[in-house]
């Protein structure tokens, strides 16, 4: 089958791959109707999370129908039109049962590299490199998912493939840092990102009570997109300071919750954009972490700031005397999508969340590399690149 | 070709264990000890599982365990706070734990047993053990980094800090 693959630094191939097979009595087998590329998949790309293979098929955020169901398998049939989390969880060790799905104890089947680079290792995720466990990613003709009656969530007849895609990572992510963060009613939440995740947290946000929230990015089109179809507040911060700004919006307080989602990759319009380029180039950090400093700068005294943003290792410069004096508390997670998708489908099908505007360009596999380029460069107002593998 | 696999794994340990070991110095100025200082001296491994104690029979093991017999011992007491039974296990004859790069490269005395501990949870937990192999990939090209990786990523599921 035909699958789009990462094939070295900033290469991106289209490859023949094998299909397939169940192999764990939980698995199915996913026909993907859609699949997504995630900002994510830039630091896979880019090289920034140096645990990548030549070959290895990316993807992480889809939807499609079930085309073949293990023995052990009992929520899900052929023929089932569902969406799946990004996280490979087993939903039976604590940190699932406790929600923490990102945490699984099982999840991830290469536990000794996380384990050595965080002390602790974490559950797997489709197409993210083989610290994450190296599950073959969703742009594909068909995906193995594996704990099947976890991840597997089906979609509501009334919910678009198009709307239903980003309840796999986008949305959940979205939820996991403004419920984590626990942004209450009449919250004022600053998010640092306009992309699918920034636009998710901030719907989430509203959804949850939060009285203001302001989404900050440099892109007109995304945070148009934020006006339009989140219902949000926006400050470019290439033409306004950022902590001033949100100063003002909050009678000089800064907002409660903060959430970051912008990830390792991080651009500022200031000398330090540089100073983190050349130490991230020369490996002295490995994450850029521009949208974190000011977040911490920004939010106010005893309040929450959230990284939701991918990092993968070390920074320089971090604020600790800000967030030990200000009593701020910091928390970060990658998403526990599971807990959270049946509200978001639910939500979707009361048209409560909306999506479909962030699948700025729709392709076949075959244009994998053109729509990395085009999500990774931003043209033609790409917000994400999504492909159809049955077209 | 098995011997140059292996000094393939071993480089990848020894490469990876440096740059953890360089990076962990920087977050935390405890990993720059001597190696092997952040192994318990017990020997024990410890996982926690999901069960009640008296859900675990340590007679009647899962076979990843079982299978050592009489070669280690076992020992099972309840997590704090609800959060199950900790499973210890450790072998009898010790005369080394290993340095922490070769617990980080799978290569250590105790890498088959803290693998078969790990299979244990997930068949307490969960059933069965997880398996990603083999999953569909393009053509491997032969790069240093990839053949690195490859060897660490054969040795990651009996590699670890603890």
């Amino acid at each position: 089958m035909k699958a789009v693959t990462w094939r070295g630094v900033n290469e991106i191939g289209v490859e023949d791959v094998p299909e397939p097979t169940i192999i764990n009595d939980h698995d199915i087998i996913l026909e993907v109707g859609l699949t997504a590329t995630c900002g994510s998949d830039l630091h896979l790309m880019g090289g920034y999370i140096p645990a990548m293979r030549a070959g290895d098929v990316l993807g992480h955020e889809f939807m499609g129908t079930v085309a073949e169901v293990g023995r052990g398998v009992t929520k899900h049939q052929v023929g089932d039109r569902v969406v799946v989390v990004s996280f490979t969880s087993c939903g039976q060790c604590w940190y699932c049962r406790q929600g923490l799905w990102s945490l699984c104890d099982n999840g991830n089947p290469n536990p000794g590299i996380t384990e050595a680079l965080w002390g602790q290792a974490i559950g797997g995720c489709y197409g993210y490199s083989h610290a994450l466990g190296g599950w073959a990613g969703s742009h594909a003709r068909y995906i193995r998912v594996p704990y099947a009656d976890q991840g597997a969530f089906p979609i509501p007849d009334g919910v678009s493939d198009e709307r239903a895609l980003f309840a796999s990572d986008a949305a959940p992510t979205g939820w996991t840092g403004a419920h984590q963060a626990e942004v209450r009613p009449g919250d004022v939440v600053a998010v640092w990102g306009a992309g699918g995740v920034g636009q998710m947290a901030a719907r989430a946000a509203m959804l949850m009570g939060a009285e203001r929230v302001v989404v900050i990015d440099r892109y007109d089109n995304r945070l148009a997109q934020v006006r339009t179809h989140i219902g949000a507040e926006t400050l470019d911060y290439e033409k306004v300071d950022v902590p001033a700004e949100l100063r003002e919006l909050t009678g000089g307080r800064g907002p409660d919750v903060c959430i970051e989602a912008v990830g390792m990759e991080a651009h500022s319009p200031g000398p330090l954009y540089l100073y983190d380029q050349v130490k991230q180039q020369m490996r002295l950090q490995t994450d850029r972490p521009t949208a974190v400093r000011e977040a911490i700068y920004a939010c106010r005294k005893g309040g929450t700031v959230f990284t939701l943003g991918v990092f993968a290792g070390v920074v320089d410069k971090f604020p600790l005397g800000a967030v030990m004096n200000k009593a701020l508390t910091l928390r970060g997670a990658q998403q526990h999508g599971h807990r959270y998708i049946p509200e978001i489908l639910d939500r979707m099908s009361r048209d409560e969340v909306k999506t479909e505007h962030l699948a700025t360009h729709v392709m076949s596999l075959n244009d994998g590399p053109k729509g990395y380029r085009m999500f990774k460069n931003k043209e033609d107002g790409c917000v994400r690149a999504v492909f159809r593998p049955g077209a | 070709m098995t011997s140059f696999v292996g000094t393939v794994a071993s480089l990848a340990a020894r490469a990876g264990g440096s740059a953890v070991r360089q990076v962990r110095s920087v977050v935390d100025p405890s990993a720059a000890r001597p190696a092997g200082a952040s192994q318990p001296a017990s020997g024990w491994l410890v996982v926690t599982v999901l069960r009640e104690q008296s859900d675990i029979d340590t007679a009647r093991l899962p076979a990843p365990l079982a299978d050592f017999g009489g070669r280690i011992e076992v020992r099972v007491r309840p997590a704090a706070d609800g959060k199950g039974t900790e499973l210890a296990v450790r072998l009898r004859d010790r005369r080394s734990s290993g340095g922490v790069l070769s617990r980080l490269g799978g290569r250590d005395p105790q890498a088959e047993l803290r693998s078969a501990l790990r299979r244990a949870k997930q068949l307490i937990e969960v059933g069965e053990v997880l398996a990603v192999d083999p999953a569909p990939h393009g053509k491997r090209t032969a790069t240093p980094g990839g053949m690195l990786l490859e060897a660490w990523t054969k040795v990651a599921p009996k590699a670890g800090v603890r």
